[in-house]
């Protein structure tokens, strides 16, 4: 995936960090121009968190540092000593999935697969600010978040779906998000 | 033909109900493993060297610093990997590495295996290539005015890759009974499909000489092929296992270079190998939409009727042939298949470009044509003064019926399909009736459900279905189809629990794996669910033969009456007198040893006997009407598509949360084709293309995307399993025509080219300002001098038997 060239200088003495993923203490060294997707991916065989696009575009390696979505591509590993990371492994509780796992899982949201990690996290961050949030604020959150299969119906959706049952509703997806409009 | 409208048919437990797909979960959670999630321990890292000119021969080409800088495992050139491939046999004009000469800037030339990924990216700066450069052939044009130099020699002539004619019917006539001829042209861009994820392969040798490739394929069965080609492997000593992929839209259908380099670099250095491309070099993989330069005739009467059509299109192709040959076709087959078109003529022209090749994307070749058809009816109707919905719908194509080239439609729901569209968006109220820079527009589609015949000839299935049977009630379904986010694997769960009355989680399905799995074609035309699902039907219905007769002996009833839901087997007049499944299955394996079972499908043959008529026909058609709602500022020319209504007849959903997703994201593409989607290169800067890259290529985001309203119109057709008809192609192609018949609606401009960008809008407008014709679009046809004599083949109306004959004067029949 590397776009960029490191000199052999820059490669010989490794960056070393101690941070937090997922709730666990995590220590590890790594090349020092290693991005934090780079670190998570390749270090940590962390593979949830998926790359696109190598600039910051397209929102598929979306992980949550301190809880705000950061893109993984654009952050240095580095520069992480001390954060706290979150990533797509740790969303659920044991085997019990994270409401948004289970609304995308449930809506379809998820065709291929390889942005909602991105999708799931970023959706999640705002939740954590805004329980209930409007369609047009699912959007404004999510328009980093490139996705080509969905056409983000079905993820505004599962968005909802997810923070009504996150505030304890018995809440189905509408008839029309399923068999469409009658 | 029933009409269900939304509901399954009664007595279905699975089919028509929004289960979970069989993956969701895993892609919910991270665990999925896609190709570039792959690693093995000792595992090399691959990179290509790519030309950095449009058009060359190699001169010479040293890679021996390359070779000796430390972490280097191997490296390779063309003559390691001389055998030409490519995805179809007619066109086998690709190599893995660029032989004495390139074709496109961005073309492999070298391969490096090394350590790392930063290691072999440093070995790239140490080769050396010396290029004599060529004259660089950039479009249609410059392709079709300069013979010389030819980016191939197999082409037909010149730089012209192929020249394909028919004509359906005395077209002349067919002019002639008309009240009104228009000739139109339009132009369509091309874009590339931009999965989100990037091509990613890893290669492993076995120390007994056997390969396995774990790659990112829509088409493992025809990958398998161009590997044994241009490895010399037989195809026993290869596996490849397509990981799911993070996308396709037709974007990994072909074989490609890198599958090929490190495949070898794997075999030579006996370790793992991976590769995964940037998102620049995945923009020279391509193989998406052709630029289409269309012109179409057509002969109406005062009723909106059609007499004839003559539709031409001019495709750049690109550097290679790829699937080329067969979108060439697609430009002249679905133009018959929703309004009644007595009389038709083709003619497509690809050639070739230094650019990279163009391929299979979404609607392969049709949503050019569609544009073109679409936007003359708008312009028809409005010339005629008749509402355009209520015009389409008075001409359909009737169902059942054999159309003028010779393609079957067989259950057609377009009808129900523009009602459902009309009454929802207000059409009524609305067209012609909004303010200025408010419009409203329909278009309509219909597509193919699988194509008719495989890409290489052969009479064997083009899908395969086996089932194992276990003593604890599981059941495995093994198929070579490949996910690609459609929800292939799920789909065969969802029938084979159907069929056999289990839960569609009791069944594990193992799908695109050549050593595992019996073939299935792969993931292209809208043929999986159609294809696989029927060869899933006849596997479950064997193995539930089988398990019918155990269960009849202990029971003593007769087999024909029991019945399989609900994980039991049960006598239909005394439903008490049941086994459970599990006990089904200990007494069928009792009776008849292991259980197992198979399935195939190959489509009905066609009736068509011309050369080039295994193209087009499908086992079954599905329809789309669209109709979009767009505001036009007339400042900026900027257009906004708030919303779009859209009704698809689907024949059956197997499930209907997954056409819901299938539907949204064909409107998306198209939207994505219609406004911004753009593949261009810069031509006067040596061909290099204008941006690949994510940030620049533009894209729908959320802030872009408009909110579709869907209706799912359920017109069985009885080739398709349960019904079911294609619905992940077909919703696309109307959305470009639509929009741009709404900003006609909107501000009486006519932008006969996508993508609809500002500027085209802002110029018409001006230009109508100063009473000139307010139309943005080509005006100028380009064509080859010479075109082949038109294979002549009478229309069915006219009692022909499907054989090409020799031109007649043909009598205008009555």
């Amino acid at each position: 995936m590397k776009a960029v060239k490191v000199t052999k200088e820059a490669r010989s003495e490794k960056a070393h960090i101690r941070f937090r993923v997922n709730g666990e203490p995590v220590e590890v060294a790594f090349s020092p121009h290693k991005t934090l997707l780079e670190v998570l991916r390749e270090d940590l065989g962390l593979t949830g968190t998926k790359h696109g696009c190598e600039l910051g575009e397209c929102g598929c390696c979306a992980v949550l540092v301190d809880g705000r979505p950061v893109l993984s591509c654009l952050v240095l590993g580095a520069a992480m000593e001390g954060h706290e990371i979150a990533t797509v492994e740790g969303m659920a509780d044991g085997t019990k999935l994270h409401p948004l796992q289970a609304a995308f899982a449930d809506l379809g949201a998820a065709q291929c697969g390889y942005c909602t990690p991105g999708m799931l996290l970023t959706a999640k961050a705002l939740l954590e600010r805004v329980s209930r949030p409007s369609r047009d604020q699912i959007k404004a959150a999510l328009s980093g978040n490139i996705c080509r299969c969905t056409g983000y119906i079905k993820i505004y959706e599962a968005v909802e779906l997810a923070a009504a049952w996150m505030a304890g509703e018995q809440a189905e997806a509408p008839k029309e998000s399923v068999y469409g409009r009658q | 033909m029933a009409d269900n409208n939304g509901k399954g048919p009664s007595g279905l437990r699975v089919i028509g109900k929004p289960f979970r797909k069989v993956d969701a979960t895993a892609k919910c959670t991270g665990e999925t493993k896609y190709a570039d999630d792959i690693v093995f321990p000792r595992m090399l890292h691959a990179k290509l060297f790519r030309s950095s000119v449009p058009h060359a021969r190699i001169l010479s080409l040293d890679t021996s610093q390359a070779e000796n800088y430390p972490g280097v495992k191997a490296v390779l050139t063309g003559k390691d990997l001389p055998k030409a491939y490519g995805a179809m046999p007619v066109s086998e004009d690709e190599h893995a590495l660029a032989i004495d000469k390139v074709r496109m800037v961005g073309e492999p030339v070298a391969a490096v295996a090394a350590v790392d990924e930063d290691v072999a990216t440093e070995a790239l700066d140490l080769i050396k290539v010396e290029y004599e450069l060529l004259p660089t052939i950039t479009s249609i044009q410059s392709a079709i005015e300069h013979p010389e130099p030819r980016v191939h020699d197999h082409g037909e002539v010149g730089n012209i890759h192929r020249r394909q004619v028919y004509e359906f019917g005395d077209v002349e006539a067919g002019f002639a009974e008309a009240d009104f001829i228009r000739e139109d042209l339009t132009f369509y861009e091309g874009s590339t499909h931009l999965a989100l994820e990037q091509h990613a392969s890893v290669a492993q040798f076995s120390h007994d000489g056997k390969l396995t490739l774990y790659t990112c394929t829509q088409d493992l069965h025809y990958l398998h092929k161009a590997l044994v080609k241009v490895l010399g492997l037989p195809a026993s000593h290869i596996h490849v296992i397509a990981t799911p992929n993070g996308g396709g839209f037709g974007g990994k259908c072909d074989p490609f270079q890198h599958e090929m380099a490190v495949s070898k670099l794997a075999m030579i250095t006996g370790r793992p190998v991976k590769i995964c491309l940037t998102r620049e070099e995945v923009f020279y993989c391509h193989r998406g939409r052709h630029p289409a330069l269309m012109s179409t005739k057509t002969g109406f009467k005062r009723d909106g009727s059609i007499t004839a059509m003559h539709h031409r299109t001019i495709l750049d192709g690109g550097a290679y042939g790829g699937l080329g040959v067969a979108t060439g076709f697609y430009t002249g087959t679905f133009q018959t298949t929703t309004y009644q078109i007595p009389r038709f003529k083709c003619e497509a022209v690809r050639v070739f470009t230094n650019k990279a090749p163009c391929g299979p994307k979404r609607g392969n070749g049709t949503p050019q044509p569609r544009f073109a058809q679409e936007v003359q009816m708008d312009k028809i109707a409005d010339q005629l003064g008749l509402d355009p919905a209520e015009m389409r719908k008075r001409h359909l194509v009737p169902p059942a019926s054999l159309v003028a080239n010779w393609v079957r439609v067989g259950s057609m729901g377009l009808g129900k399909c523009i009602d459902k569209a009309v009454e929802g968006s207000g059409w009524k109220e609305k067209f012609r009736k909004l303010p200025y820079g408010k419009g409203i527009g329909l278009a309509c589609s219909g597509y193919m459900t699988g194509a008719q015949t495989p890409i290489y000839w052969n009479n064997m299935p083009h899908s395969g279905v086996q089932l194992k049977l276990d003593r604890g009630g599981g059941v495995t379904v093994y198929c070579g189809s490949a996910e690609i986010g459609q929800g292939s694997d799920s789909i065969l769960a969802y029938i084979v629990a159907e069929v056999l009355g289990i839960d569609p989680f009791d069944i594990r399905v193992v799908t695109s794996d050549t050593d595992l799995t019996p073939v299935d074609l792969g993931s292209y035309s809208s043929r999986v669910t159609l294809m696989t699902g029927n060869a899933a039907i006849q596997a479950a219905e064997r193995a539930k033969d089988l398990l019918k007769q155990a269960v009849a002996e202990k029971l003593e009833v007769p087999a024909d009456r029991l019945v399989f839901a609900d994980r039991r087997v049960f006598d239909a007049e005394n439903p008490e007198k049941s086994q459970t499944f599990i006990e089904a299955v200990w007494l069928a394996e009792t009776k008849f040893g292991t259980l197992g079972t198979v399935g195939s499908y190959k489509p009905p043959a066609g009736k068509a006997k011309f050369k080039g008529s295994g193209i087009g026909p499908s086992p079954a058609f599905s329809f789309t009407a669209a109709i979009a709602e767009v505001e036009v500022n007339p400042e900026t020319g900027i257009v906004v598509v708030p919303r779009m209504w859209v009704a698809h007849d689907v024949g059956q959903c197997i499930n209907p949360v997954l056409v819901m997703g299938q539907v949204e994201g064909s409107i998306y593409m198209g939207l994505g084709e219609a406004l911004m989607e753009e593949m261009t290169y810069r031509g006067n800067r040596n061909v290099v293309h204008k941006f690949p890259s994510f940030l620049e290529y533009k894209s729908p985001t959320t802030l872009e995307m408009c909110d579709i309203v869907t209706y799912l119109i359920e017109d069985h057709d009885s080739n398709g399993p349960f019904g079911a008809k294609e619905a992940g192609q077909g919703p696309q192609l109307p959305v470009p025509p639509a929009i741009a018949n709404a900003i006609f609606d909107a501000v009486g401009v006519r932008i006969d080219e996508v993508p609809i960008t500002p500027d085209k809008v802002l110029k018409a407008i001006r230009d109508k300002a100063k009473g000139l014709e307010g139309r943005y679009g080509p005006t100028k046809f380009t064509y080859p001098s010479e075109m082949p004599a038109p294979i002549f083949v009478p229309t069915p109306f006219e009692g022909g038997d499907g054989k090409p004959v020799e031109r007649q004067p043909v009598v205008a029949h009555a």
